[in-house]
């Protein structure tokens, strides 16, 4: 293995995680502003060392694993999911040339490795052994499933047009058009659905603290409760580079912005609509989740494949 | 579904909007004159305190959070030996300003007496006490009661008739 891809590879580990902290920040100033307040900002310049001292507080509480829970599952739970989204930042291209192993089922190993992140909510709230978790994580795994199903297919149109699973090949078939004109319901559905797989609001169901004090992840104390609050910062990162790369164009851009920085000004976008939505929308009941789920979107997207391969096969 | 756009383009909007925050230790918020804040004991026009003790206070007080001793100086005037108020203890519901028969007894706009030592917030009368007359002016109360005090004797008073021998049987 040769220096290159050893740096490369500290490059995707690190920029997504040191991405969350940051997202924490953005996310607290941002809902601030949205909701016509401040936001933190007496912790170091404009509030950005915020993040610094939430962890400091994190890694100082105590760590508790309830005595009624299964241990080495409740141990285990968090880090499934900030693995598995580590996991699929490996076929990400940032930039061309800049991705750890350009898969040629790149598509493919993404999507595998967001449905065993539903593994951490399912085991998590299973370990505790507490209602309110359990209940959450029922929802958790039942909303995940669901929206993973169309999820994938959404995918299917960028995929028939590009003719390739591999994420360098979508980006570089993009020059033409970007995918997000001739996909525009494949992008909608595929926003929806990253919204629902990465449980952010509106659909943080499984986690819905008005309801279910918080979910999977009520016994959670700690730095194990700080993984799943990485992951999901991360899970907001990686869906917003896949709607960057599978429809706008991934590092493509004018030429007086070097690739990388066009790749991260939009993933930013994205991010801050992710954040946007969360300021805007009331959380969907259950039940209304999944009938929406599987009565609209669903059809929506068989549809969008059928007319998608009726045009390219004229 | 439209609904839901406009819901995500008016928060949006948000952004821009003025911020409702007050950014406190530099920016303080205004407080109109007779908010409930701090109690403080006032003095009169010429400079004796106000604080007759008469217990008025303590006993309005609904939380027993006001705690004084009377006394008396050699010209007969009232006072209180001791006043204390347990601010940790007081909801500032201004019942004792409303029972003060002397005005002496007075909640100011100020809302400031964060301590990091409870014991602190237990104010002794030189820490309630203050030099001028507080929210109502000119008012004595011993220049208009009429009771006789060293200097002043009954009848003295301001709008006050010397007094009458009722014994007598003159008309």
């Amino acid at each position: 293995m040769n220096e290159g891809v050893i740096w490369i590879i500290l490059a995707a580990i690190l920029l997504p995680l040191s991405t969350a902290p940051a997202l924490i920040w953005l996310e607290r100033r941002l809902l601030g502003l949205f909701q016509d307040r401040r936001g933190p900002n007496r912790v170091g310049p404009l509030g950005l060392f915020q993040p610094l001292a939430d962890m400091i507080k994190m890694f100082t509480k105590e760590d508790w694993i309830p005595p009624f829970a299964d241990k080495v599952v409740f141990v285990i739970a968090p880090a499934i999911v900030v693995i598995t989204i580590l996991m699929s930042f490996m076929v990400v291209p940032f930039a061309p040339g800049f991705i750890v192993a350009d898969l040629n089922i790149g598509l493919l190993f993404f999507l595998g490795m967001s449905s065993l992140g539903a593994y951490s909510i399912v085991l998590g709230g299973w370990a505790s052994n507490s209602k309110y978790s359990l209940l959450g994580a029922l929802r958790g795994s039942a909303q995940m499933i669901t929206y993973e199903v169309f999820m994938g297919l959404s995918l299917m149109g960028v995929v028939m047009m590009t003719g390739s699973f591999s994420l360098q090949d979508i980006v570089l078939a993009q020059q033409g058009m970007w995918n997000f004109i001739p996909q525009f319901i494949g992008f909608v559905i595929f926003f929806i659905a990253g919204a629902a797989e990465t449980h952010r609001l509106p659909f943080d169901i499984p986690e819905s603290e008005s309801e279910l004090v918080a979910g999977y992840h009520t016994e959670y104390s700690g730095m194990k409760f700080g993984m799943f609050f990485v992951g999901e910062y991360l899970g907001v990162t990686l869906i917003s580079c896949m709607i960057t790369i599978l429809f706008f164009g991934g590092w493509l851009g004018p030429d007086f912005l070097p690739p990388s920085i066009w790749f991260t000004l939009k993933t930013f976008i994205f991010i801050c609509i992710f954040i946007l939505l969360r300021a805007a929308l009331p959380r969907p009941r259950y039940d209304q989740l999944m009938t929406y789920g599987w009565k609209i979107l669903l059809p929506l997207v068989l549809l969008n494949i059928l007319v998608t391969g009726a045009i390219i096969l004229i | 579904m439209w609904s839901n756009l406009r819901t995500i383009w008016i928060a949006f909007t948000h952004l821009f909007r003025k911020k409702v925050t007050i950014e406190y230790p530099e920016k303080k918020q205004h407080l109109p004159p007779r908010y409930r804040g701090r109690i403080i004991l006032s003095r009169d026009p010429d400079g004796g305190e106000r604080c007759v003790g008469c217990y008025l206070c303590a006993a309005a007080c609904p939380v027993d959070c006001i705690s004084l001793q009377a006394t008396e100086d050699e010209t007969g005037r009232r006072y209180p030996e001791f006043f204390r108020i347990n601010f940790s203890r007081c909801i500032y519901c201004g019942y004792c300003e409303e029972a003060c028969p002397t005005y002496a007894i007075q909640l100011i706009p100020d809302t400031e007496m964060a301590e990091f030592n409870r014991q602190n917030l237990v104010y002794e009368k030189e820490d309630l006490t203050i030099e001028g007359q507080g929210k109502y002016h000119g008012y004595n109360y011993y220049k208009v009661a009429g009771m006789a005090i060293g200097g002043k004797d009954k009848g003295e008073s301001e709008n006050e008739d010397p007094p009458i021998d009722i014994r007598s049987l003159l008309p």
